[in-house]
This record gives structure tokens, sequence and C-alpha cells, in this order.
């Protein structure tokens, strides 16, 4: 008992000060301790705000009201569906595999809690600063792969392995664009830690450099994160609720929960990486004078901006109809794919024409344009154009490609046009 | 607390390892495997090398795993629980096993294992990004044009004949 309080002391004293710099002294179970409160807390939260809001707003869009009846607005109608899904009956159903079964909803709301790690909310507030955080983005990625394959496999139905199938087409096509999105995005930061891309960010926020890059980023985000248009593992239509049709109860929470959060995680980076993440009006002034105010400031920042986000995707939802599954690898493999490739290799010839003579404290050679770089904007503005050719070179090159097309339809859309 | 998470990777790898080859559920095997590559990431964060980890699950797990995954859902009966474990040519495989077995330990028994003095520097990225494209540039690229060829060969074997436009 003597140590347990002992502990918590500890704990305590570490927590006050701990958004300013990490206790050098911190041991791994004090971090442990802190990642299981992040996960245990901001999970369930996340996902009950997030299905209250989406409910609430895919009404608004079909021209309902949507869920009203608990508390003020129905804000209390997720928590309640929330404990409703917990008192439920937990069903195995006979024939399903019973390990893979029971692993793959904790992997699916792991995989989605972890990316967390590398998000950074407000200026100094970051789980940990890797020096490869966006490459740890998409190396967790591959757990939620994983768990929606062991899922679709160990329920033994099959709508669940039907789904599970498409998963695994739909999210490792859409892995390649994203990837190359976030190439190109840690190209223009040149760092990959998710802090420096925010803090890269000072000059123009990388959404008016790179608009293209982030069309690329967010579509296929989109994909990964199975949002309408893109939500063929689970399409109700056709595959009664894909992969995880076989979950009930708590399981079923912990998919949901897996859900929800991936899209918060989507939202997210999509801040961080394009939005400025917590940048804003005078962030800069209240880094240097206060830092307890920067830090409110950047949460309010970036929570407005993750909020828009978060906005954005469910106002597609309510508005696009879901894709076909040829059509949606398609677009992934002969659109997609090809763009981000032109696009990455145009954003590397603009930043070389604008490269000054260092680069992480080594000489090199400068660029032609380095004289324009203007503190980052001549910088910005050159990217911006590159983004505005690329889009017409793709234009081009589909038009061309929709006139010598077999399909009849589409031959009539290009010759309309 | 080091040598603790490296007693547990270690679990993680060799017993994966071993599961893959003593379990007779082909899919089970393929998730052992993705332990084994889980734990292999671990000792790559506990030597410093984030980058090397990521690598090891992006590519290990994010594609060779689920790609195994995938072509065991396709090809077999879904739910097969039991597959033999042994074959005809169990002979010839033991004996190249041994072989292999017998040729890596000499290794650990020959080899004396220095420690480097040298501090990990912290910018292991950027030092691994000159060396690949200073010192290492040839290899580099020959395996980058490697994978291209790779790649542009798949395309033409997947590619369906019968689709190519008749003009």
């Amino acid at each position: 008992m003597e140590a347990l309080i002992h502990w918590l002391a500890d704990l305590l004293a570490k927590w006050s000060w701990w958004p300013f710099a990490p206790a050098p002294s911190a041991t791994v179970v004090v971090w442990l301790v802190y990642a299981a409160i992040t996960a245990f807390v901001i999970a369930p939260l996340a996902m009950i705000v997030l299905t209250w809001l989406e409910r609430k707003i895919l009404a608004r869009i079909q021209d309902r009201i949507g869920p009203n009846r608990a508390g003020p607005f129905g804000v209390f109608q997720a928590l309640a569906d929330a404990i409703k899904m917990l008192t439920k009956e937990d069903i195995t159903p006979s024939g399903v595999d019973r390990i893979a079964y029971n692993i793959a909803p904790a992997m699916a709301a792991v995989a989605a809690i972890a990316v967390f790690a590398v998000l950074p909310v407000a200026p100094g507030i970051i789980g940990t600063d890797l020096n490869i955080g966006v490459f740890y983005i998409v190396a967790i990625g591959a757990y939620g792969i994983l768990a929606v394959l062991m899922a679709g496999w160990s329920s033994n139905n099959k709508y669940a392995l039907l789904g599970a199938f498409r998963a695994v087409a739909q999210l490792v096509s859409y892995e390649v664009p994203m990837v190359l999105a976030l190439i190109t995005v840690t190209l223009v930061a040149g760092s990959m830690s998710t802090a420096d891309i925010v803090a890269g960010q000072g000059s123009g926020w990388y959404f008016i450099a790179i608009p293209l890059t982030f069309f690329i980023f967010f579509v296929s985000n989109m994909a990964e994160v199975n949002r309408s248009p893109f939500d063929l593992l689970e399409a109700e239509s056709e595959l009664v609720a894909g992969f995880h049709v076989e979950y009930s109860a708590f399981k079923y929470a912990l998919i949901m929960i897996g859900e929800y959060v991936h899209m918060l995680a989507a939202a997210s980076f999509s801040a961080v990486f394009f939005l400025g993440g917590w940048r804003g009006p005078f962030i800069d002034w209240a880094v240097q004078t206060s830092p307890l105010l920067a830090v409110v400031m950047g949460h309010v920042y970036f929570l407005i901006k993750v909020g828009f986000m978060i906005f954005v995707l469910i106002w597609i939802r309510g508005t696009l109809p879901r894709f076909r599954i040829d059509h949606l690898l398609d677009f992934s493999w002969k659109f997609l794919t090809p763009l981000a490739l032109l696009n990455l290799l145009v954003v590397a010839f603009v930043l070389k024409l604008f490269q000054p003579g260092t680069s992480a404290g080594i000489d090199i050679p400068a660029g032609p344009l380095s004289g324009l770089y203007l503190g980052g904007w001549g910088q910005t503005l050159g990217l911006l154009l590159g983004s505005i050719l690329v889009v017409l070179v793709a234009s081009a090159v589909v038009k061309a490609f929709a006139h010598r097309s077999k399909d009849a339809g589409l031959r009539a859309i290009a010759a309309a046009e | 607390m080091e040598p603790f998470v490296f007693f547990i990777f270690s679990i993680l790898t060799l017993g994966g390892a071993l599961g893959v080859v003593t379990t007779k559920n082909l899919y089970y095997a393929a998730l052992f495997l993705i332990m084994s590559f889980s734990g292999m990431a671990g000792y790559f964060v506990l030597l410093d090398a984030g980058f090397l980890a990521a690598v090891q699950i992006v590519v290990y797990v994010g594609a060779i795993a689920v790609l195994i995954l995938f072509a065991i859902m396709l090809s077999r009966k879904v739910m097969t629980r039991n597959e033999p474990l042994l074959n005809r040519q169990w002979g010839l495989g033991l004996a190249t096993a041994a072989i292999f077995f017998f040729v890596m330990l000499a290794v650990p028994l020959n080899v004396k294992w220095p420690l480097s003095n040298e501090v990990s520097s912290g910018n292991e990225l950027v030092q691994l990004g000159l060396a690949f494209l200073g010192s290492y540039v040839i290899p580099f690229e020959v395996v980058s044009i490697l994978l291209l060829v790779a790649l542009i060969g798949a395309i033409i074997l997947a590619r369906d004949t019968s689709d190519v436009e008749v003009e």
C-alpha cells in the first residue's frame, strides 16, 4: 500500500510538468500508465462523441432530426448505446477459430490507438517525437489490415471472408498512393518527424503548397479507414456487415472503437500534415512568451482543424454513393498511383530548384532559384504552380484515354466536353 | 528493463518461429510468422534502429505476410484445420536444414563479438540517407532497378491479354 501511494504521488508529480519536457527519470511503467489512460479514456470517448456527431450530421444532411431523446440534442444517445452494447450477450458462433477470433478485435483497436503516439497535439505535447514518425504511422497501419484479415477468416462466415478479401485488395492498393503522398510531405518538410512537419509549416500550411498531395492523401486515407464512399469491406447491401458480421457485444464495441479512432486518426493526421497541426494566429508569439498559453492555444487550433476534417469526412459519407469494387481498385492503381508518382517527381524537382545551400547541417549545392526562397514563401508558390501543372497534365491524359476507351459511355462523356 | 524487454521479444521471435514449423494449420503458420517478424522489429527498436524496425514491419508484416495470408485464403479450403506436417521429401528437407544449422552454428562459435565503443548519434536516419546516396549509391541504384524490373514484370504477367485493345 505504501509503495502504491508513493508510486501514485510520483505519477502526479510527473504529470504536472510532463507537457513541457518528458521526465528523464520517467520509467517505462509510468509511460505505460499514460498510454493506458489515453487508450482507455480517449478512445471510447472518441467513439461515443464521433458516433453521435456522425448520426446527427448525417440526419441533418438527409433532412431528418437524428437522435433527440436522450439528453439535450440527444447527446447521451451514444452513451446509452455504448452501455447497451457492453451488456449484450457475448456470442461466439460455433465453428469460429477461437484464438484468431478473439485476438482480432483487440488488434483492430490497438492498431488504431497506437498511431496517436506520434500525434503532435500542441507545441511540445507529443507522445514521442520519433524521427521516423511518418513511417511509424504506415507501419502500424499494417496491423490494422492484419486485424481485418484475421477477423474475416476466423469468423467462418462467407460474408466475413468476402469482406476480408476486399479489405486486403482495398487497403493494400490504397496504401501505395498514401505512402507516396506521405513521401511528398516528408520531402517538403525535410523530416519524417511529425513535430518537425508541423514546425516546418510556419511559412504556409502544406495545404497551400501541395494541394494535390493533400487530395491524394485524403482520398487514399478515406479508403484506408473504410469510410464511405470506400466502405466496401462492410458494404451492408452486399455483405451484411462485412468482416465483423459475427461479432457481438464487447468485441463489436472494440471493432467500432478501432473504426472511429482510426477515423479520428485520419482527421488528425490530415490536420497535422497539411493544415498546420497546432498552428494558428499568434501561436508563434505565444510559444515565446508563455508555454502554457501556447499549449492551450495549440489544443484549440488543433481541435478546430480536426473537427473540420471530421465534418468533411461525414459530409462526404452523406453525399457520395459507394464505389464498385473494380472501379475502386482501378481508381487506385490507374489514377491515384500514377498521379502520386508524377506529383512526387514534380515536387522533388521544384524543391531542388529552391534548394538552400545547407540541409540537415550538410553543405550541398544550392538550387538555381535559391535566391527566390524568400523565407519559404517563394518555395510555397513554386510548389503550388507545380501542383497546378500536374493537375493540368493529369486531366489532359485522362481525357485522351477516355476518348480511346472501349467504354461507350466514357467516350460519350469525353466527346461531350 | 532492457533484458526483460529483450526476453519478451525473444519469446515472440523464437516462439513464433517454432510455431511456424510445428503447427498443422497453415493459416496459423502465417500468423506465427507475423509474430516472429514483429519480435524481430522489437530487436531493431532495442538497438536504436527505429527505421529498420519500421521497415521490418512495413515490408514483412504489411506486405509479405499479408500476401502469404491472402494466398492461403484464396488457394486452400478456407477453414482447413489440418495439413500434414510431413510429405515424402521430409528426409531431404531434414538433411538440408541440418547442414544449414551446422553452418550457422559455426558463426557464433568462431566469431568473437566485439562491442563497439561508438555511441548512437541519434541522427542515424541522416547517416543512412547519406550512405545510400553517397558511398553505396551504385548498389542502391542496382537494387532499385531490380525492384522496378520486378514491378513491371508483375504487371505484364498479370495483364489480361484478351483485354488488349485491337485497333
